[in-house]
This record gives structure tokens, sequence and C-alpha cells, in this order.
């Protein structure tokens, strides 16, 4: 029963991650774009959770659902409207030639998952115990076996940070110099 | 493991991530670009996430926190273009923006 209930469970969000996915591909104007890229987030969550990776979907929920997204809706509504014409690039051929090229891509990997599978290679998934994934556990990994991960991340973030703030300065005085 | 084994996981991950890459190579709009970004990103780390879980090591999962941050930076350094490109009242269409090429 429980395991039924999984199956469930993941095909909900698998469907819903990819039909949201495409959604955010599709839509012709970019704030239906970013909010069906939240519901995409939280299904993806979801799929975290049934990894027992429950601090990663924590996180997720948070930094992505809310932080990203958020700023991504405000530099929308800041831009105003801005639907398209033609949202697509290219002529019909680079349609075609660009579904081909995603299409062989997905069935190289879904050969190779097959031919894995039948190899022995993906059967059996290792037993773990009710810690896994939780903040603990992935904190004190964090901070003893992946401690310089953990600074590099802070200076790539220290770095956006500057990174943001210079570009809307000099967009700032481009402004006032146009102005002028 | 109860549910689907991990090849349903590989699976739905190369699904994403082609969507993700059309959504790129296809899209005028620097905006959408980025956001087809963010889903070939969560595709990898879905499949980041469904191998830790397969090897029983939690490694995968600091790598996919490590991937959430570079995508958070990404995302600012990316949006401060595009809002400077809008300040100028540049037309948002990378096919129109070739003043950066090289």
């Amino acid at each position: 029963m429980a395991n039924f209930l999984v199956w469930v469970v993941w095909f909900g969000a698998a469907f819903a991650c990819l039909v949201s996915a495409l959604a955010v591909v599709t839509f012709r104007n970019p704030f239906y774009s970013a909010l069906s890229l939240i519901g995409n987030l939280a299904s993806l969550a979801v799929l975290f959770l049934l990894l027992s990776g429950e601090f990663v979907a924590a996180g997720q929920v948070l930094v992505y659902g809310g932080a990203v997204m958020v700023m991504f809706l405000f530099v929308i509504a800041y831009l105003g409207d801005r639907s398209e014409e033609s949202p697509w690039s290219g002529g019909p051929s680079w349609q075609i030639l660009g579904a081909v090229a995603a299409g062989g891509a997905v069935l190289c990997e879904v050969i190779v998952v097959v031919g894995l599978k039948a190899g022995g290679f993906l059967s059996k998934s290792s037993h773990i115990d009710r810690s896994f994934g939780s903040p603990a556990s992935v904190g004190k990994l964090f901070l003893t076996n992946h401690l310089l991960a953990f600074e590099i991340t802070s200076i790539v973030l220290l770095v956006a940070a500057v990174g943001g703030v210079v570009l809307g300065s000099h967009a700032r005085r481009l402004e006032s110099d146009a102005r002028a | 493991m109860h549910g689907p084994e991990i090849q349903w996981y590989v699976v739905l991950s190369a699904l994403l991530f082609a969507t993700g890459a059309l959504g790129v190579m296809l899209r005028r709009s620097p905006l959408i670009i980025l956001l087809s970004v963010e889903i070939m990103l969560n595709a990898a780390n879905l499949l980041l996430i469904a191998f830790s879980r397969l090897h029983g090591h939690e490694d995968g999962q600091i790598f996919a926190i490590s991937v959430m941050a570079v995508a958070a930076s990404e995302v600012v350094v990316g949006l401060g273009l595009i809002v400077a490109l809008g300040r100028r009242n540049v037309e948002l269409d990378v096919d129109k923006l070739r003043t950066l090429r090289g």
C-alpha cells in the first residue's frame, strides 16, 4: 500500500514537473513563465522528499521558490509588459533541428539507462538510516568533508552580490548621462 | 527504496534537461532563457540527489546545494544585465543584441 502511494505521488509530481517546464518554455508572457517555474520547483521539491533529501527540498522551496523567483517577478514587473510577437528565434528549420537534437539526446540517455539496468549496475539501492538528508547530517558533512566547497560557495555569492551592485549602478549612470 | 527505481528519475531528468535546453536555444527573450537555464540546473540537481540516494552517501546533496547557490548568483548577474538593457530601452531580443559578439 505504501509503495502504491509513493508511485501515485511520484507520477503526480513528475507530470506536474514536465508540464510546468513545457509551460515555462512556451508561454509568451514572461510573467506566466515565471509563475509556472514556481510550480516546477515545487514539484521537484516533492521528488527530493521522495528521495529522502529533506534539507535540499526545504532549501529548494525557500531559496528557489521564495527568494529567486520573487526577484524574477520583481524584474519582470519592473520591465513592464514585454510579451513577444514572435517568441521563437530562428526559422522553422532551426526549431525542427532543435527538437530533433533534444529528442536524440533523450533517446541516447534512455538507451544508456536501459543498458545499465540490463547490466545490473543500477539495481540495488543502498540501505539508509533515518538521519539521511537531515539538516544535521548535511551540515556536518558541509563543515567537515566539504569545507572547501562551503567556502568557495560563500565567495561565489559575494562576487555575485558585488556584480549585481556594479551592474545596477552602471546602468543608473548611463540613464543619467542619457538625460543630461 | 519504496516507489520508482533510479532509472525513472534519470529519464525524468533527461526530459527536463531537454525541455530547458530547447528553451535556451529557441526563445528570443533573455528572461525566458534564464528561466530555462534554471530548469536545466534543476534537472541536474534531481539526478545528483537521486544518485546520492542510490549510493547512500549525502555528498550528492552537498553538490546539489552548491549548484543552488551558483544558480542564485547566476540569476543575480543575469537579471542585472537584463535590467541594464531595460533601462537603456533596448529591445529584449537575444538575436538583436549583437554588440557583445566578439
